[in-house]
């Protein structure tokens, strides 16, 4: 490994860009009003992002990107998890970005403008397994027709295009006989119905009735969509967890921020010892975290092919540190934690919605336990 | 002789022919887990005349203290090439030629604190092997509290009268010599009348008894001065009070970073640079075969390199300005993982781990021995403490 783990100059550049950006055009307030309205994400901030060259940060500068790399992505999908900003940037931006890349796709442009979003649409059951795919792509003369269901499909109502993995042949559990199609997601057939997340967000089931694709749909070749899909799904693990870092890192400034202010019994509360040791033990889950995160970002810009250790550390830590983090924010805030009107609630359910998309805990600890002869 | 020429890969190819020249096969033939420790000082009984050698052969090249200045005894390498001659040390499986707390500890003190002619006395001898130092930090009743040191020194005019007793001294009965923390103000506040003084352990009046440890050893002891008198200038010419008197305090919460970053850095233990996998892999194949021996080993690797990457984003900060007291945090978590570790391993063990000398040789006693790490060098809830307070700032009312 060659580049150091601490930030470089122009990772620290783009940073504090997007923090003191993010912290006006999109406070966790908006999150709220968007809820209430029951719209997934502002498409004005979205078009913001793409002028702030945000969507190109995968992409090579003849597409229109700044090539910047997995860290440099990690470090705005971090951003957006502090003030949970909403917007298809992973599955868009680091997703689809890296595996149109990958395949030599004419859409590079298209995303870098902000032009085009994309859903992955790739779990068919409750717990993240590529290979468990059965959604059948059937040959018919030159063309292939797409039947089947996929669930917890991020952006999956508003996006564009979809990436969907599907079996052209073998059995739902096999990895080979799986195949990536780029569809329109307007195409006849398609029906997303838009499920009502604790999140917010917009997250949807989409089902497949006979849609119709043809070769030139694919990335990468028939019967290999998991080599096609590999190091995107690692990229986008890797930015999921890069937002549950900074979503983590946004809740427990809210938590210390309590402790420093609420007063009982005559003292501030941050001075009892049990609540000070609780927060330090936090903080240094917090660093371990972004250490991982950062070495995650780090292998996926070096040597991609090697990432799946690096990136299942950070997504399984990251998805721990998380989940402590908002039960703390929750317990340390008392009853007012526990109200709507109070923002850590949407901290802890995206919290929550992140430690499942794309692998839980237990998949990538699956993941590190082959890696390493577990 | 060993060249240190400034370009990388011919200084690794230098370094190894070096490593090669001088650490005999026999040394390096030797798993990690059962090499001896070569501590060097005045009455070391070294385990084999190879180990006597290439601590010599260290010692006349400085690689004894690679980083420390040439003039000092130190062989002046950058860290960079430092990192070359460790890895290269690993990858030959040497051990390092000699290890103590004159290294570790009083060394990076006297760097800091000491006089020219303190550093160029005190640290030749360090690197060279021929003094052994301990520490003489706690005291029965200054243990987490340790700016209670009540241990006096009382100004004779020529010289300092020294009385009271220290605790929990490591090595105190194999040391040539002590840094210990004395008070020589009784009025001031307790951390200004705090003094950092060197003390001959063959001084009159000065006594160890060897305390033991829970793991059978007895590595640590209490150390007793009764009337000890320390020369206010020795008979080179130097005093023995490293920094300015009654400023020890400072002197002493620099050396507890460096101890600190050790104690959680160098946490890895029997594994080496093997993997978990791999350990257990060879223990006993079919323990994995546990689900819950599994998922705790899964959920321990997991922390472990997370861990490890912390180590190497601090030691990559601190080139560019130092931590601070974050340091604490890596000595916290590095601590609570080796006792995680540990308690793993004995799971994993079973009854064949039960035995003091048994099929998995001391690893009962390393398990034993790892439960101090959350308390020497400062327990985990002073660590906790150090973090909520100056890290996060919160209020102590
Ligand atoms: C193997 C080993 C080697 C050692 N080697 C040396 C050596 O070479 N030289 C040397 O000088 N010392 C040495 N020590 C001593 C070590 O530094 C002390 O044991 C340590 O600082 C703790 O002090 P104590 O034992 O008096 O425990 P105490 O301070 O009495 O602590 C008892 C318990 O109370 C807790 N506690 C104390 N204060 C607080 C607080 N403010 N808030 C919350 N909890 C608190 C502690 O965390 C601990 O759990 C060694 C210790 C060990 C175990």
């Amino acid at each position: 490994m060659t580049l150091s783990l601490v930030p470089s100059e122009d990772e620290t550049m783009l940073r504090d860009a997007a923090r003191s950006f993010l912290a006006e055009a999109s406070p966790v307030s908006s999150l709220r009003r968007n809820r209430d309205r029951g719209i997934p994400y502002d498409t004005e901030l979205w078009s913001q992002m793409a002028q702030l060259g945000w969507t190109g940060v995968l992409l090579p500068e003849e597409a229109g990107g700044s090539d910047m790399g997995h860290r440099a992505a990690g470090i705005l999908a971090e951003e957006m998890g502090e003030v949970l900003a909403a917007s298809p940037f992973l599955s868009t931006a680091v997703i689809a970005a890296t595996a149109l890349r990958q395949a030599g796709s004419d859409r590079l442009s298209q995303i870098a403008e902000g032009a085009v979003t994309y859903a992955l649409a790739i779990d068919e059951k409750a717990k993240f397994s590529p290979r468990a795919s059965a959604l059948q792509a059937v040959r018919q003369g030159n063309s292939y027709r797409l039947s089947g269901r996929k669930c917890f499909v991020a952006d999956g109502s508003s996006a564009k295009r979809l990436l969907v993995l599907a079996r052209t042949s073998g059995r739902a559990g096999e990895a080979e006989g799986l195949t990536l199609f780029d569809i329109d997601a307007a195409r006849a057939g398609v029906t997303p119905q838009r499920s009502n997340t604790v999140d917010s967000r917009d997250h949807a089931t989409l089902i497949f009735e006979d849609v119709e694709a043809t070769g030139a749909d694919i990335l990468g070749d028939i019967d290999n969509g998991m080599a096609a899909i590999h190091t995107a799904l690692n990229a986008g693990q890797a930015s999921m967890a890069a937002e549950l870092l900074g979503l983590t890192s946004g809740a427990f400034s809210m938590t210390a921020g309590y402790l420093r202010e609420r007063k009982q019994f005559g003292r501030t509360i941050g001075s009892f010892q049990a609540l000070q040791h609780r927060a330090a033990h936090l903080w240094a889950q917090i660093e371990i975290t972004a250490s991982a995160v950062a070495n995650a970002g780090r292998v996926l810009d070096e040597s991609p092919d090697e990432a799946d250790l690096a990136v299942s550390v950070a997504k399984a830590h990251a998805t721990q540190t998380a989940q402590l983090a908002v039960r703390e924010g929750v317990q340390m805030h008392g009853g007012i934690g526990m109200t709507d009107e109070f923002d850590m609630g949407f901290y802890m359910k995206r919290a929550r919605v992140g430690a499942e998309w794309l692998g839980d805990y237990g998949y990538h600890a699956a993941r590190v336990a082959a890696a390493r002869g577990i | 002789m060993l060249d240190l020429s400034d370009d990388p890969e011919a200084f690794r190819a230098n370094v190894s022919t070096w490593i090669e020249a001088h650490c005999a096969e026999s040394l390096r033939a030797i798993p990690q887990a059962e090499r001896e420790i070569c501590w060097g000082g005045k009455g070391f009984t070294f385990a084999s005349q190879a180990q006597h050698d290439w601590m010599k052969a260290a010692a006349e090249t400085g690689m004894s203290a690679p980083r420390w200045p040439v003039e000092y005894g130190g062989a002046g390498l950058s860290r960079a090439q430092e990192k070359i001659y460790r890895e290269e040390l690993a990858r030959l499986n040497a051990p390092t030629p000699l290890e103590s707390f004159g290294l570790w500890m009083l060394g990076p003190a006297l760097l800091q604190f000491g006089t020219h002619e303190q550093k160029l006395h005190y640290l030749p001898q360090i690197t060279r092997g021929e003094i052994r130092w301990c520490q003489g930090y706690s005291e029965p009743g200054a243990g987490s509290d340790l700016a209670s040191v009540q241990t006096r020194a009382e100004d004779m005019g020529d010289h300092w009268l020294v009385n009271g007793s220290k605790i929990w001294t490591s090595y105190a009965d194999k040391a040539d010599w002590i840094f210990a923390l004395v008070r020589t103000d009784r009025e001031a506040p307790k951390h200004r009348g705090i003094s950092f003084m060197l003390i001959d352990m063959e001084a009159e009046g000065v006594t160890t008894r060897p305390i033991r440890l829970i793991s059978g050893a007895s590595p640590f002891c209490e150390t007793f001065f009764e009337n000890v008198v320390v020369p206010k200038e020795d008979p080179v010419g130097l005093s023995r009070i490293v920094g300015e008197l009654n400023r020890g305090w400072d002197v002493a919460k620099h050396l507890l970073t460096h101890e600190r970053e050790m104690i959680g850095g160098g946490a890895q233990g029997l594994l080496g640079s093997r993997s978990l996998g791999a350990f257990l892999a060879d223990l006993d194949p079919e323990v994995l075969e546990d689900p819950v021996l599994k998922t705790r080993a899964m959920a321990l690797e997991i922390d472990s390199l997370a861990t490890a990457m912390t180590l190497e984003r601090y030691k990559d900060m601190a080139k560019q300005g130092g931590v601070g007291h974050a340091s604490a945090m890596l000595k916290y978590a590095g601590t609570e993982l080796n006792k995680r570790r540990y308690e793993l391993l004995m799971s994993v063990t079973g009854s064949d781990g039960l035995e003091w000398d048994g099929p998995h040789g001391t690893l009962a006693q390393e398990w034993l021995r790892t439960k101090a790490n959350s308390i020497e060098g400062g327990t985990s809830e002073v660590m906790l403490d150090i973090l909520a307070k100056r890290v996060l700032d919160l209020p102590s009312q």
